[in-house]
């Protein structure tokens, strides 16, 4: 027991969690469906009460009103369920490549180099089409994250709570060069603005872009069962006949396509990749396959309740999602960690 | 006795004698060690000399001399006491932590520091950052960070249960949610408001709040003499917990003690010039490499003058050759962060 | 002596070591056996202190190792684990110097370099004392940390599991070392070994350990015994008469 135990404290993994490999008792299709169902009906109640939220009323067919619904609401709501599902997924992908619980875009710097990207085109050209500013983040943020995945494997880690450690640290650099250019060009106040993940101002027109993340969703899972295996390891993977760099990079690119097009058109969501598989795991086990909808709808559900208490907390003024995600993903991020603590009490 | 051979009293005590290294690998280590140190103080003196004079027109140690100069050796005592207090509190943070690519910066209580700057601005003005200069204020901010640092500590690190890396997550993530939220209120100010703010949010030498100087120094001193007293025991606790529980040491406690003291000195360092994140980072991993040694007591004069010799020379430079002398702490944070991913890069282990 | 009463270690509900009790007469080479997850690396922490029981004592040499200052303890017992990573560099003498901390702080006198150079010459490395760490082989510098543990000249020593990354050659050495220290020195050398023939060659008791408790134990002719060495290690295990002694054959 000694060796497996010594394991078990030093290597805090997301898909080795003890007792929890569940196999619930075979049971018809429909019921084994229910719980998902049931959540997928209670998410569109969710986002119909998004669409029914703000200052102007818009059942008011008489006056303007109206008319926000599909300028303003809708493109908010679909914003919310793009961004909201796309970014915990992103989360967990980056987890299964690195069979690390707390590695996602914002505590490995990914977050950080797209912002630093999306800096530099706005003070190299004179005036970036949202495309340019996109690709430019996803380029950084590729390259980024791409760093300090080659730097997790050249390292051997003893505890596995130092990689986001690290990555923060890689982070903050990254914001520390951005914010000397920023001081540089007199942006830092914008660019704090540009960085806070807010919903408001999504309009129609503003957040097509966002309809690329979706494509990755679809992509993702259908490739899931990859980036499982190459979290194992480049000898395992190989002999299971994985191109290992290949899955590498296009889990990588993944991530990155989505962070760069969430952080340009939306800002910074904080720890919404982290607490979302956590979450999803603590509560149904590690089966990745059946929990990929799981993520999607917990991640829609985390940012659309984040965007709502924003919205109607101190209206007619707006709290930014960042602000309460950033609150309330902290606080899950800490109680994840107090409960690792008893695993990894000695 | 152990050894099988016989030897004479006299032989035996030469042969221990030629066997004796100390801190150093070999004498040749022991040389160039103190040629580092004479050399760097050299530097140092010859910078304060530089800085002091370089376009001072009037005639050496006159009272008008000393007129112009006062500005400067301010600047310069306030570089010598906030270097102090980084390489010291980075030293022994990252002893503690067993771990070299970190720096106590990262732990939040800065975050905290710039949430209660920009709290004042936010809610009463500029006239707010005015108001809370006070003596008492600035005792309570401080007492804020430290004690903050301390719960935390206590909280997470001390108990039973206590676990290092998960304290250290915990004090990043609640110093992002602080950060998180700062930023938040910073973008409802004004642009005049900002720009005074601004101000305080990076560290800015010339431009130091050195009116509680008489509190802050003593403080650092006593605070850096206290890690100084306690050299080798660091020592010892580099050496991971098992080992120093072996040894005799109470390695939780230790860990506490040294945490208390870097978080004073980097509550004094903040409160002189503001949040400098890296300018530790830098000067800890230059003193590693250019020490090569276990010990404290040689690494800990050679980061506090290599400090002082690169912030300083960046001020002088930055203030009378290419004049961008706001912008001295960022440039040091900026060299200080490429140095990080480099050595992070490079690193084999961690 | 070493006394264990009731000791008990939990971890997270479903596992246990414990309750042990037991009464270890001090001199010579103790062996803790068993298979794995028997809960010897545990037991042997417990003994030197480096983790509390969630009941019970642990008395060595008369102190209740928890209880007594950590200082008094480190002149008394001493006690090295296996995975030592740390991140300064340090040359095999300067090592071996920390194991005179308990007694002068870190400031060596000239007594302390005698101890430290006996220590280096007992285990055979006053070749490579110069030499840093990383420099070594891993035999080689599981020698230095032993060293460093005998150069704290405590009576009695805990070793967990010295012999994992040697090879056969520094393995015998390593043992043959240790014997030494035993015998000339009079130490008390408690050590957790996988092998059990090393333990059959080289200890005065064995102590084996099952299941979170200990099985059974004694000298090497009572416990290298067939049904003995079968019960505890749950495999047939045949004992024979070696070269040098008993030996213990379980691998068909």
């Amino acid at each position: 027991m000694s060796s497996a135990l010594r394991t078990r404290i030093t290597h805090v993994d997301a898909l080795s969690r003890p007792g929890t490999a569940r196999r619930p008792p075979h049971r018809s299709w429909l019921r084994r469906r229910l719980p998902l169902m049931t959540a997928i009906v209670l998410t569109a109640a969710l986002l119909t009460l998004s669409v029914f939220t703000g200052v102007a009323d818009i059942t008011d067919t008489t006056g303007r009103g109206h008319e926000f619904t599909w300028i303003t609401r809708v493109p908010r709501t679909v914003a919310l369920v793009l961004a909201g599902a796309s970014m915990a997924m992103a989360g967990l992908i980056m987890q299964l490549m690195t069979q690390n619980r707390f590695v996602e875009p914002t505590t490995v710097g990914t977050t950080e180099w797209a912002g630093l990207g999306l800096l530099l085109t706005y003070i190299l050209l004179p005036m970036p089409s949202i495309t340019v500013r996109m690709v430019v983040a996803i380029v950084f943020a590729f390259a980024g994250t791409l760093i300090f995945f080659l730097f997790l494997r050249r390292v051997t880690l003893r505890s596995s709570l130092i990689v986001p450690i690290i990555g923060i640290m890689f982070g903050a650099v990254i914001s520390a060069v951005s914010t000397f250019i920023a001081l540089e060009f007199d942006l830092l106040q914008t660019l704090g603005a540009w960085f806070a993940g807010r919903f408001t101002g999504i309009e129609a027109g503003r957040y097509e872009p966002l309809w690329i993340v979706g494509v990755v969703a679809v992509i993702v899972v259908i490739v899931a069962d990859r980036f499982t295996v190459a979290g194992l390891g480049k000898d395992v993977a190989t002999n299971a006949g994985l191109n290992y760099e290949r899955v590498v990079l296009l889990g990588v690119g993944l991530v990155s396509i989505v962070t760069g097009v969430v952080t340009v058109v939306i800002g910074s969501l904080p720890f919404l990749g982290l607490i979302v598989p956590n979450l999803v795991s603590m509560i149904r086990g590690d089966n990745l396959r059946t929990n990929i909808p799981w993520v999607f709808l917990t991640g829609i559900w985390i940012v659309t309740v984040c965007d709502l208490i924003g919205r109607v907390l101190i209206m007619p003024f707006e709290v930014p999602v960042s602000l309460v995600l950033g609150a309330v993903g902290s606080v899950v991020f800490i109680l994840l960690l107090l409960r690792t603590r008893r695993s990894v009490a000695l | 006795m152990l050894s099988d051979v016989s030897v004479s009293p006299a032989h035996a005590s030469a042969a221990v004698r030629d066997r004796r290294i100390g801190a150093y690998a070999s004498r040749a280590h022991r040389a160039r060690y103190l040629l580092i140190l004479i050399g760097l103080i050299v530097a140092a003196l010859a910078l304060v000399v530089l800085v002091l004079s370089w376009d001072n027109h009037q005639v050496p140690f006159s009272d008008r001399w000393w007129r112009v100069s006062r500005m400067r050796s301010e600047s310069l005592t306030v570089i010598a006491l906030v270097t102090l207090c980084h390489s010291f509190a980075t030293v022994s943070f990252q002893t503690a932590t067993n771990n070299r690519i970190i720096t106590p910066s990262i732990m939040g209580f800065e975050s905290l520091y710039i949430l209660i700057q920009t709290a004042a601005v936010f809610f009463f003005g500029i006239s707010g950052l005015v108001g809370i200069d006070g003596f008492a204020q600035f005792l309570i901010q401080t007492a804020c960070m430290v004690s903050f640092a301390v719960l935390l500590y206590s909280w997470l690190f001390s108990g039973r249960l206590g676990n290092l890396h998960i304290m250290l997550l915990v004090g990043i993530i609640i110093g992002t949610g602080l950060g998180a939220l700062s930023t938040f209120m910073q973008r409802m100010l004004d642009p005049n408001e900002f720009d005074v703010l601004r101000a305080r949010m990076f560290g800015n030498v010339g431009n130091a709040d050195t009116d509680f100087l008489w509190f802050v120094a003593p403080v650092c001193l006593v605070s850096a003499a206290a890690i100084w007293m306690l050299a080798r025991r660091l020592d010892t606790v580099a050496l991971g917990s098992e080992i120093s529980t072996n040894l005799g040491l109470n390695h939780k406690r230790q860990v506490m003690i040294i945490l208390t003291l870097v978080t004073i000195l980097m509550a004094m360092s903040t409160s002189l010039v503001g949040p400098m994140t890296f300018l530790g980072f830098l000067v800890a991993t230059l003193a590693y490499s250019v020490t090569d040694t276990y010990s404290h007591r040689r690494i800990l004069p050679v980061a506090w003058l290599l400090g002082f010799v690169i912030l300083g020379g960046a001020y002088f430079l930055l203030r009378h050759v290419l004049p961008m002398v706001d912008t001295v702490t960022i440039i040091v944070e900026l060299v200080g962060g490429v140095v990080f991913l480099i050595v992070v890069l490079r690193k084999g282990r961690l | 002596m070493i006394r264990l009463s009731n000791v008990i270690k939990r971890y997270g509900g479903d596992v246990e070591i414990g309750p042990v009790s037991i009464e270890l007469p001090s001199g010579g080479i103790i062996a803790l056996v068993g298979p794995n997850g028997a809960g010897k690396s545990t037991v042997l922490t417990m003994m030197g202190r480096l983790l509390a029981p969630d009941a019970g004592t642990v008395e060595v040499g008369g102190l209740d190792v928890h209880r007594a200052p950590s200082k008094q303890v480190a002149r008394t017992v001493s006690i090295l684990r296996q995975e030592n990573h740390f991140v300064t560099r340090l040359t095999v003498r300067q090592l071996v110097g920390f194991g005179r901390y308990p007694y002068s702080g870190g400031r060596l006198t000239e007594h302390d370099e005698d101890k430290i150079s006996e220590a280096i010459d007992f285990l055979n490395l006053t070749d490579l004392e110069q030499r840093f760490l990383d420099q070594l082989s891993g035999g080689q510098r599981q020698r230095a940390y032993v060293a460093m543990v005998l150069a704290q000249d405590t009576e009695y020593v805990l070793l967990d599991e010295p012999l994992n990354n040697l090879d056969a050659q520094h393995s015998v050495q390593m043992m043959q070392q240790l014997r030494r220290a035993a015998d000339q020195l009079g130490r008390t050398i408690v050590i957790v070994l996988h092998d059990i023939n090393f333990a059959a060659a080289y200890s005065d008791r064995i102590v084996a350990m099952e299941n979170g408790r200990i099985a059974v134990h004694g000298t090497p002719d009572e416990i290298i015994r067939d049904e003995v060495l079968s019960a505890v290690f749950h495999t047939p295990v045949t004992v024979v008469d070696g070269p040098g002694g008993k030996f213990a054959v379980y691998h068909r």
